[in-house]
């Protein structure tokens, strides 16, 4: 993987993600061993739009390998208001840096980027097309809860239309393989044929779509629940309307089984209550922590740094 | 409905009806520079209805110009004639292109090809059957 960009998980086989969740569990428990693994290097973090969360991940993931970090946060900062392509801003940037991650608003900013880097771009988000670090944050809290991430029932709650986030994660478990989804949203929010297709493809896997999550949450394995946004609606009365369709609060999560995950890709508005991060079950804090640590698997090897004392999985059972 | 016949050139056939006009569109033919002959909305044996894109063109010993990738994006039903000499000598059937560059243009607002400057309109073929094309950039499928 040494130089590749990663745009789409689809750039990555599935010996690769499994090997990233493998160094993501292995950094976390071998914190001091992994602090100088990308000494010298450099990350630029190209924000385009403003996304504290996702950039403070990408820049502390370097950090913790003894990388350091330049960048910008906000276009109205960057060259762009001048009117630079993004193409020209990473033909410069690349001479600066070791590896790029880049987030912008418009859909295919990211691919962009990568065909004009002479240094590998990691797609940070480009608008509401793909953010592949935040499936392999999934991934992995899946991983740690589970021991795999195959053989689950996993319900899908909220905005399944234009949540990427969820598309992106229902792809790439397809690829994996043997998972049954519950996709559970409003009709006017409900899953796009296109992804339903890539399930029905896939004959280890099987969907089934609802609308009321009480019914269904005693089945499920995992829900990964979405937030309604406000920016993929035209129109604010439909948002207002159908924003509090879904509320996980201590009532429906008594219905679930006693190890069920709770995931959501942050940040949240109200569709889980607060009370509910007390609970065992609430997973999405430290799906936080493993986006961080998966963006240190995934740093470290497209810049060609082995992890000290890491010896890389080979699950021959996996085909790519 | 008679239509003298063409002695050097190309004839497209099974053209879906009523689109013979976006047809020359797309394979950048300009109807008013063009000696050619449109049959709409004729009688077909396959179809029903068809269009006939009749085109006189060089001198019979040079193949015509035309994009068959273009063809088969915009009609695929079409059939490719080409006449020397006043009979038709080969006949070709377009096949649907893998990839399309700088034919068709994203719809998307979203897309980065709406604010970038300098890059190509790709899109992927991800459905044959379906005739679906999607934006190499944005994954929108395209709307011919």
């Amino acid at each position: 993987m040494l130089g590749k960009s990663v745009i789409s998980l689809d750039d990555l086989s599935l010996p690769q993600i499994t090997d990233l969740l493998h160094k993501a569990q292995y950094i976390d428990t071998h914190r001091k061993e992994v602090a100088h693994t990308c000494d010298g290097r450099v990350l630029a973090t190209l924000f385009y739009e403003p996304s504290t969360r996702t950039r403070l991940s990408f820049e502390t993931a370097m950090l913790r390998l003894g990388g350091k970090v330049i960048g910008f946060a906000g276009a109205q900062l960057a060259s762009v208001t001048k009117g630079e392509s993004i193409a020209d801003t990473l033909k410069t940037v690349s001479n600066y840096v070791d590896v790029v991650a880049i987030r912008h608003p418009k859909e295919g900013a990211a691919l962009v980027a990568s065909r004009a880097a002479s240094v590998p771009v990691i797609n940070a988000g480009d608008g509401g097309h793909m953010h592949p670090t935040q499936t392999l944050a999934d991934l992995a809290t899946l991983q740690s809860r589970f021991g795999r991430v195959t053989d689950l029932t996993v319900g899908l709650c909220g905005d399944l239309m234009f949540g990427r986030t969820v598309h992106s994660l229902i792809e790439t478990l397809c690829r994996f393989g043997n998972v049954r989804f519950v996709l559970i949203s409003p009709d006017e929010l409900k899953t796009p044929q296109y992804v339903l297709d890539r399930i029905d493809a896939t004959e280890s896997c099987s969907y089934v779509e609802v609308k009321d999550l009480a019914s269904v949450i005693g089945d499920l394995d995992v829900l990964y629940m979405t937030r309604v946004q406000k920016e993929r609606f035209f129109n604010e009365d439909d948002y207002l309307r159908l924003r509090d369709t879904y509320i996980l609060d201590e009532d429906k999560l008594s219905l679930a089984k006693p190890d069920m995950a709770v995931l959501h890709p942050l940040p949240r508005v109200n569709e889980i209550a607060v009370e509910v991060d007390d609970d065992p079950r609430a997973a999405y804090f430290e799906q936080v922590k493993n986006g961080m640590l998966m963006r240190m698997a995934l740093e470290s090897t497209v810049v060609g740094d082995e992890l000290p004392g890491y010896e890389p999985f080979e699950n021959k059972e996996v085909q790519a | 409905m008679e239509v003298t016949s063409v002695q050097n050139g190309i004839i497209i056939d099974h053209v879906p009806a009523g689109t013979a006009l976006k047809v020359l569109e797309y394979l950048k033919i300009d109807p008013a520079k063009t000696k050619l002959a449109l049959i709409m909305n004729t009688d077909s044996h396959l179809y029903g209805t068809k269009d006939i894109i009749k085109i006189e063109e060089g001198d019979g010993e040079s193949d015509p110009r035309i994009d068959l990738d273009v063809l088969g994006l915009v009609a695929r039903t079409a059939t490719v004639g080409i006449v020397r000499g006043g009979t038709i000598v080969e006949k070709k059937t377009p096949t649907l292109p893998e990839h399309v560059v700088n034919i068709l243009t994203c719809r998307n607002p979203r897309c980065v090809t709406t604010t970038e400057r300098g890059i190509d309109q790709m899109f992927h073929l991800t459905h044959s059957e379906r005739q679906e094309y999607r934006c190499d950039y944005c994954d929108e499928e395209a709307k011919l």
